[in-house]
């Protein structure tokens, strides 16, 4: 049966105290043998500087404009004496992101179904408006990559790389044995990312010049601003929910 | 430049060497190289997987082959590792997934479009229209659980849309069990198609059982399990395609032989320098083993290897997108069924793959879940409803 507390007391057996007698003898066997060779941790880090300097293209590269007007565009931004791919870069980036924090959203609703919220926690209403700003967001920029002659459905290195540095946020969300207070620690992980990615994408606009686009991207940054409110809000009630309840009176899923 | 399989004696053996730093180099770029250049490692690391699988297996049977196979089977691990280690860290299973089923398209289509045999050139489209619908299910899965789009690995070579429903491939095991080629007059090329395209299913199958586990979501850890299922059938089909009556060494040697075809034909497509450096290295090894196992033939056996490998290599295998052939294929095959090893426009209601098949889903279909309602699109299906919401910001929406 599925838990809606996930800190109550059981059988774990992770930590060295579990086994008394067996770790002191493991211990001790540990400390008398000679490692086989001498040095330390800093000798992975050696291959790694050499593998980095033959890592050749990195991840890969942003694709070229794929219209004359982004052709135009990009001319225009080099005159100016900036690397226009940086931009682009970054909006594949933000786009992809709101795209999966959409299926993030849709992933919390289920928990909510399963589960229901706490006090302080979540409501229904609230997720929706939340999964509608993501989706919102991707579709500005969807919109404003095609402005800049980009194509919106490349990935770009940067979307790519933070696809990887925060794969396990739907992974969390996506299992089945996480709740919805678990899975707003993930969302949490998330709207703190769009805060800081926007208000640098927001830099990188006006410093290109883009100011309309700055100014729209300005709201999204409101909004986002307003998600991390509620996430932390949600997640606080929700410990210190927990934190209240009685030893082993866990509530089950509501039907 | 036909490929002269008794002139080319290829890398000798005992100069088949590799260092850890040779064999973990710099992997292909998932944005930047070609889809086919995926494919093609996937490729070869399920021939690499099956050299080494026949190996151990004829060792398990055969006392005076067992130190020939050690020799030859640890260079083709070192090999398969080489060729595995290609893959990039940023592809995650599902993509690399995508990957696979690509190839089984692309691959299979090619090998049906150049089998002399039609038994087996319709076994090869009855099979492709299956891994053709699994790409499908599994780019519905991409786009659904993690909101990413599958062409991004496709790269519009290979449709995203239904094939035969991968709901209705569960067969009875008896229904997966296909009629051989005859060793003695088959066309040497079908006796490469075969050893190519079951290693590859294998490959695929024990990717599926492998990583399946590792996704978090249920939907997806199903789907696993489900299309692994149709995977360990793929084997069954192919796998019965080989002629059991060839002996050990007469397999072994088709077997390198296939292994020299297939390097060959990465390396007439291949447009990643790097790894074109190894398919190259490897066309050279592949030789090399051919050769050796060559000797054995004619000292254990007293057979002319001639007999068996054709002079030269046939046209490459063709790797580049079939979509014209696919589709035609999928028009008129679709509803095909297999009743024994004879191919059927329809089964009868009791037929055993029937129950077997009604069984299997009689608690849900993820393949059928998974997609529902879906239609690819370029930038995912959200992307659609993004159309629809509009981008307009109409300033703070939350309250
Ligand atoms: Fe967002
Ligand atoms: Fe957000
Ligand atoms: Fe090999
Ligand atoms: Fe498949
Ligand atoms: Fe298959
Ligand atoms: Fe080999």
């Amino acid at each position: 049966m599925s838990k809606d507390t996930v800190a109550d007391v059981g059988m774990n057996r992770t930590g060295i105290k579990t086994s008394p007698i067996d770790s002191k003898d493991i211990i001790q066997e540990a400390q008398r043998a000679i490692p086989s060779s001498p040095g330390d941790g800093q000798g992975i880090l050696e291959v790694r500087k050499q593998y980095a300097r033959e890592s050749g293209d990195g991840l890969g590269h942003v694709p070229p404009p794929s219209s004359l007007k982004g052709m135009a565009k990009t001319a225009v931004d080099m005159l100016k004496g900036s690397k226009p791919t940086v931009f682009i870069d970054k909006l594949g980036e933000r786009l992809a992101f709101e795209r999966t924090g959409v299926r993030l959203y849709e992933g919390a609703l289920s928990k909510l179904d399963v589960y229901g919220s706490w006090e302080g926690g979540p409501s229904r209403e609230l997720l929706t408006k939340i999964l509608d700003d993501e989706l919102g967001h991707f579709a500005l920029l969807i919109e404003s990559m095609e402005k800049m002659g980009a194509d919106p459905t490349a990935m770009t290195p940067s979307a790519d790389l933070s696809a990887v540095i925060s794969q396990g946020v739907p992974a969390a969300i996506s299992d089945a044995r996480t709740n919805l207070r678990q899975c707003t620690e993930a969302l949490l992980v998330a709207e703190l990312t769009d805060n800081a990615s926007w208000e640098l994408l927001i830099d990188l606009a006006r410093g290109l010049g883009h100011d309309t686009l700055a100014d729209r991207f300005q709201l999204a940054l409101d909004a986002e601003a307003e998600h991390l409110l509620l996430v932390k809000g949600w997640l606080a009630a929700g410990v210190s929910t927990e934190a209240r309840a009685p030893m082993e009176s866990a509530p089950t899923p509501a039907p | 430049m036909a490929l002269d399989l008794f002139q080319e004696k290829g890398t000798p053996l005992e100069r088949q060497l590799f260092t850890w730093k040779d064999m973990v180099r710099r992997p292909y770029s998932k944005l930047d190289d070609d889809a086919f250049t995926r494919t093609r490692v996937i490729l070869m690391n399920g021939i690499e997987a099956d050299a080494l699988r026949m190996k151990h297996l004829f060792a398990r049977l055969n006392r005076e082959l067992r130190p020939h196979l050690a020799l030859v089977r640890r260079a083709e691990h070192h090999q398969q590792t080489m060729v595995n280690w290609l893959n990039p860290p940023d592809q995650t299973p599902l993509e690399t997934t995508l990957g696979f089923e690509q190839l089984a398209i692309e691959a299979t289509a090619s090998v049906a479009i150049h089998e002399p045999d039609p038994y087996l050139a319709q076994t090869y489209r009855f099979g492709m229209l299956e891994d053709f619908d699994h790409l499908y299910r599994y780019s519905a899965l991409y786009d659904r659980l993690e909101g990413k789009d599958p062409n991004n690995l496709i790269q519009s070579y290979s449709d995203i849309r239904p094939g035969r429903p991968t709901s209705v491939e569960h067969r009875h095991p008896l229904d997966d069990v296909r009629t051989s080629y005859d060793h003695k007059t088959a066309d040497p090329l079908s006796k490469l198609h075969a050893i190519t395209i079951t290693a590859s299913e294998f490959q695929t199958h024990d990717y599926y059982m492998t990583v399946g586990p590792f996704f978090a979501d249920p939907v997806a850890r199903q789907l696993y399990a489900e299309i692994a299922s149709i995977e360990e059938q793929h084997v069954t089909q192919y796998g019965s395609l080989c002629d059991p009556d060839e002996s050990m060494l007469e397999k072994w040697l088709l077997h390198e032989a296939a292994e020299v075809y297939n390097y060959y034909s990465c390396l007439a497509y291949e447009t990643n320098p790097h790894v074109k450096a190894v398919w190259q290295r490897f066309v050279d090894y592949e030789l090399g083993h051919l050769h050796y196992v060559m000797e054995l033939f004619k000292q254990m056996e007293r057979r002319d290897p001639a007999e068996v490998l054709p002079r030269t290599l046939p046209e490459p295998l063709a790797f580049k997108e079939h979509r014209e052939f696919v589709r035609k294929v999928l028009s008129q095959e679709v509803d095909m069924r297999s009743n024994g090893p004879d191919y059927v426009s329809r089964l009868p209601e009791d037929h055993r793959t029937r129950v077997y098949q009604a069984q299997l889903n009689s608690e849900g279909s993820p393949s059928e879940t998974v997609a529902a309602g879906y239609q690819w699109r370029p930038g995912t299906e959200l992307a659609a409803k993004a159309e629809r919401m509009g981008s307009v910001l109409e300033g703070r929406r939350l309250q």
